[in-house]
């Protein structure tokens, strides 16, 4: 456990040494009293796509979030690059930022800029770079997701899924590190899930990155992760690779892999017996 | 029947209690802002580009309001002076009207509800579609390079909107009055100039504007960024903005008037 | 999307156009040019009765605008008002001018108006007017009237 005085030089912080981009380590997390995520402990390994699956607001997205520093743990420790994330200041935690990427749901895209000028944010705004060579490097990006074309079209004028691949070639600008994804796949077609699957896979190993995934598209993320992490209720319940994952025998990861109507996530909401129910509006 | 009134009662204390722990995080917003104004500064063309969102884009309106004021301040002045025989007096009734009240307050008023809640939808609905957390993750501080730049693009609008829609309003006076009615131009302008005084009246006035300026921009940005990221939240926080904005310029026109025009 | 230049020429128009605006309220609205510039020489006139003169009234001679009222003070000693105005250089007047307070018509401003005497020396900057007339005030003429008229109707039997 870091003891560190907040404030310090990040020199003073002490440095954990680990093949581990990211480390999580017994983190805990309630909006004001409604927990979120209780102790939580897993490591995201270099060079490695690592999914983070479970259902809709089991904390996947606060997780994230968390990582990025968006959010301050109430008990715990999230470590990024060996660094304590939690106890940095505003401006170390915009340094590091610099080292991550990351996709938002739907996009994000600046709906005021043209594509161009999404893609060219980061190097406007963090680098002296001239005119033309930031230029060239934006439609370098934008040629590894196939939308050099669409260089100046508005985000408004396009698809859900080319606006997803201008996004992710924003996320890349510079080159990042670690790579985070908010649920990549919801709400695509059949096509653009496939590409944007092999992009991840692609990108990843292109740039010698680490990228998280967080989903609960099971299909397409089998395909091309290394390892998973399955959350409930706030804590992880499965781990495994995919294969392992695939043959697991615990119920919910069953239920969740096999598409299951009826298990450990209940088809019906808690409710009154049924037969009580239809009888309390009988005629007298 | 006791238990009900105590219910109102705790109510309307829960309400209170939340409107000031909100003016507590506005003002705390608004120190951030200004701390975070270098960016807006530095990087003139960000501001200059709210200037022309907030300020040319609202000319129109002020413009022509501007120009209906002052017809209307002509007739009706006309109507009441020429009772008492004063009809040359018309020149100074529009003119003192206009710069020392009505300018900076209708196109405050005008500015709240054109540009303000154009503010306010447009950082709300980027607080919505995650763009504000994206440029957080991107490490651009976004007060810094969407709110701050808006403020002072609302602020520096503002001052000129309000000239502007006196010097319109003055001119459609003259137009009724002079043009329309026959009022003698001469007297028009003669009287005006002994009567409306530079410091008094029109820096007043502009003083007025700019506080004005401050508070509606100020509640327009607040209300876009504390807005619920979804489409209920936005458009409650637009009507709040426009409501808000329009109380604050009547409640500080009563102070500053009280303040600057006391026993003249 | 508006382009970078038609922007910045829009932004220009506006910011020009408003200016002109603050030029013109100023101008041809208010009384700035008329008469804050130049050299002034300040002159003193006591009066008993200063009537609603006020800071920044005009200070007339012949019916022409020759100054301003730059201060109105009240002397514990003499229980007089004491009135400083800022008189034009170029305009010199008598030794023995006198100032009375008049109203500009009927229901106007009160201003200072000068009647020049027929004194060789000039005022020089300090000097204080000795031959003053107070404003008049309503209650006192009223009073006056209504005393004449008393004193007249026993005269009238």
């Amino acid at each position: 456990m870091s003891s560190t005085i907040r404030g310090f030089a990040s020199f003073a912080r002490p440095r954990v040494p680990s093949e581990n981009v990211v480390e999580v380590d017994n983190v805990s997390f309630a909006y004001d009293a409604r927990p979120v995520l209780s102790g939580i402990s897993l490591v995201i390994p270099r060079a490695r796509v690592i999914a983070i699956m479970g259902g809709s607001g089991c904390g996947k997205t606060t997780l994230l979030r968390l990582i990025g520093g968006a959010l301050r743990p109430t008990s715990g420790e999230v470590r990024v690059f060996g660094e304590a994330v939690s106890d940095m200041s505003q401006d170390e935690l915009y340094v590091l930022r610099r080292r991550m990427g990351m996709l938002f749901q739907f996009g994000a895209l600046f709906t005021d800029m043209s594509t161009f000028d999404n893609v060219a944010f980061q190097m406007r705004e963090h680098t002296t770079l001239p005119e033309p060579l930031i230029r060239d490097l934006v439609m370098m990006k934008l040629h590894a997701v196939g939308l050099r074309g669409a260089a100046h079209l508005m985000p408004s004028e396009l698809s859900g899924g080319m606006a997803r691949r201008v996004a992710l070639a924003r996320a890349i600008a510079l080159d990042p590190s670690l790579m985070m994804y908010d649920e990549p796949f919801a709400g695509l077609d059949p096509i653009s899930l496939s590409v944007i699957g092999q992009l991840i896979r692609r990108l990843n190993d292109a740039l010698g990155a680490t990228s998280i995934v967080v989903t609960h598209d099971v299909m397409e993320s089998l395909k091309i992760v290394d390892y998973i992490y399955f959350i409930s209720d706030g804590r992880i319940i499965a781990r495994g690779t995919p294969d392992e994952i695939r043959a697991s025998s615990m119920p919910f990861v069953h239920q969740f892999v096999h598409g299951e109507m009826d298990g450990p996530v209940a088809f019906h909401y808690p409710a009154r017996d049924y037969r009580d129910d239809l009888l309390a509006g009988a005629v007298q | 029947m006791i238990v009900k009134l105590g219910a109102v009662v705790s109510d309307v204390g829960a309400r209170v209690v939340n409107r000031v722990w909100r003016l507590g995080f506005a003002s705390r917003f608004f120190w951030t802002m200004l701390g975070h104004s270098g960016t807006a500064l530095r990087r003139f063309p960000l501001t200059l580009r709210e200037i022309y969102f907030a300020g040319v884009l609202s000319l129109i309106i002020i413009l022509v309001s501007g120009l209906f004021v002052g017809m209307v301040l002509g007739l009706q002045g006309y109507d009441t002076l020429a009772r008492y025989g004063s009809a040359e007096a018309l020149g100074v009734l529009v003119a003192l009207s206009l710069v020392r009240e009505l300018g900076p307050v209708v196109a405050a008023l005008l500015f709240a509800s054109r540009a303000g809640s154009a503010i306010t939808a447009e950082i709300g609905l980027m607080k919505a579609t995650e763009q504000l957390d994206a440029m957080e993750m991107m490490a651009v501080d976004p007060v810094a390079r969407v709110v701050a730049p808006r403020f002072w693009g609302g602020v520096l609008s503002m001052p000129l909107l309000a000239a502007l829609f006196s010097a319109m309003g003055i001119f459609g006076g003259y137009l009724v009055g002079v043009v329309l009615i026959g009022v003698d131009a001469g007297s028009f302008w003669s009287q005006m100039q002994s009567a409306v005084d530079f410091r008094e009246d029109v820096v007043n006035g502009v003083i007025k504007s700019v506080v004005f300026g401050v508070a509606v921009t100020w509640i327009a940005v607040f209300e876009g960024y504390d807005a619920p990221p979804t489409a209920e939240g936005v458009s409650g926080a637009t009507t709040r903005t426009v409501v808000t904005a329009s109380l604050a310029v009547l409640a500080l026109d009563f102070v500053l008037t009280a303040l600057m025009f006391r026993g003249t | 999307m508006m382009t970078r230049k038609s922007l910045d020429f829009w932004v220009g128009v506006f910011v020009l156009m408003g200016i002109a605006a603050l030029l013109f309220l100023s101008l041809k609205v208010a009384n700035l040019s008329s008469f804050s510039n130049g050299a002034t020489y300040p002159i003193s006139a006591r009066f008993d009765n200063i009537g609603g003169l006020k800071v920044r009234g005009a200070v007339k001679s012949a019916g022409v605008v020759v100054g301003r009222v730059t201060a109105i003070d009240f002397d514990n000693q003499s229980f007089e008002a004491r009135v400083t105005m800022a008189l034009d250089d170029r305009f010199r007047f008598p030794k023995d001018t006198a100032a009375k307070i008049l109203t500009s018509g009927l229901l106007g401003d009160q201003y200072v108006g000068l009647a020049p005497g027929g004194d060789t020396a000039n005022l020089q900057a300090g000097d204080t007017l000795t031959i003053t007339q107070s404003a008049v005030v309503l209650e006192n003429l009223i009073g006056q009237f209504l005393y004449s008229k008393a004193a007249e109707a026993p005269g009238k039997k």
